[in-house]
């Protein structure tokens, strides 16, 4: 095809979608008006369930088999990376000296922060149910907070505050804890992971029945699961080497 | 709040476009981090605030590190290759 053939047919494709992509957006409801027909029947299913946090109540109670598509994704996407990125035969594995110079400055920050964060990523886990966040942002934060042990300036000590056999297993339990109780919904009310469990005080705690529990699988998943994946990157960078070779 | 808006989608434009004309993928990882700073800005002004959270977490920070994991070690292998052929 030469260029001038491949221009064209560029041409005419990319002009269709643009010219669709006009029509759709015109016949779109307008930016920031006030009427919104999702969030009228959304915010009352919520206050129903007692889930203060709205998106909570979206995402682990009236739409909640859509992440648990998602979390099945994370866990291919972790298998898969395993698979992937495990030494080949001609690589070994080979103990990392304590080196890397850093900056004293992004040592401090980071050994500061490194508590910090992973409180925080605690909180948001747990208060999902109340306040924006939940178990996928909160097991993000924590997954984030944990590398800084490695931006800091140290592999090593970040690779012994995680055992990876531990993490495989955790990831597999909260992906399990999930359908379980999605399992339970099925047995005591009748469909798949229906909130069964007792919804307790409007912007209590504990309340907002399964949406909790559901966030903390979640949180757990989301931070082993990207983890693991970070661990497998790092692996390859740092301590795999080719046979003959010495880094 | 308008003026919020049209500031914070100013950034997200910018920071976007930032992070096309950046010429090597090491620099592009920096102004992408920093696009996803932007979205995330852009997020909590349009009163998103859970989105917001993922995206800083994910967008800004994991992603970032991915890739810049990626590319140093393709070029660790592009620098082995080489030296395999020289020798």
């Amino acid at each position: 095809m030469s260029r001038r053939v491949r221009l064209l047919v560029f041409l005419v494709g990319g002009g269709a979608v643009a010219v669709m992509f006009a029509l759709a957006f015109l016949s779109m409801p307008h930016f920031g008006r006030p009427e919104h027909l999702y969030r009228d029947l959304a915010v009352p299913a919520a206050v129903r369930h007692a889930t203060a946090n709205v998106v909570s109540s979206v995402n682990f109670d009236q739409r909640a088999i859509d992440t648990f598509g998602e979390e099945t994704i994370l866990i291919a996407s972790v298998v898969g990376t395993a698979a992937l990125l495990r030494p080949a035969k001609e690589e070994t594995e080979r103990r990392v000296p304590d080196t890397g110079r850093t900056l004293g400055a992004t040592r401090l920050v980071g050994y500061l922060l490194l508590p910090v964060s992973l409180v925080i990523g605690l909180d948001v886990v747990v208060h999902g149910q109340l306040t924006p966040g939940g178990g996928f942002q909160g097991g993000a934060v924590l997954a984030t907070g944990l590398h800084l042990l490695y931006v800091s300036g140290s592999y090593p000590a970040l690779d012994r505050l995680r055992p990876l056999e531990l993490f495989d297993i955790a990831d597999a339990l909260g992906a399990t804890t999930f359908a379980a109780v999605g399992l339970a919904g099925i047995a005591i009310a009748g469909s798949f992971l229906s909130n069964m469990v007792s919804f307790g005080t409007f912007g209590a705690l504990f309340s907002a029945g399964t949406v909790p529990i559901l966030n903390v699988a979640v949180g757990l998943e989301v931070f082993v699961g990207i983890v693991a994946i970070l661990a497998k990157f790092l692996e390859q960078d740092i301590t795999v080497v080719k046979e003959g070779d010495d880094g | 709040m308008t003026a919020l808006l049209v500031l914070s989608l100013t950034l997200v434009g910018v920071a976007g476009t930032a992070v096309v004309v950046s010429a090597s993928p090491e620099r592009q990882v920096v102004t992408y981090s920093l696009f996803g700073l932007t979205l995330g800005v852009l997020f909590v002004v349009l009163q998103a605030p859970d989105v917001a959270l993922s995206q800083l977490a994910v967008g800004a920070a994991i992603m970032p590190m991915m890739i810049l994991l990626a590319i140093r070690t393709m070029q660790k292998d592009q620098k082995q290759q080489r030296d395999r052929d020289d020798s």
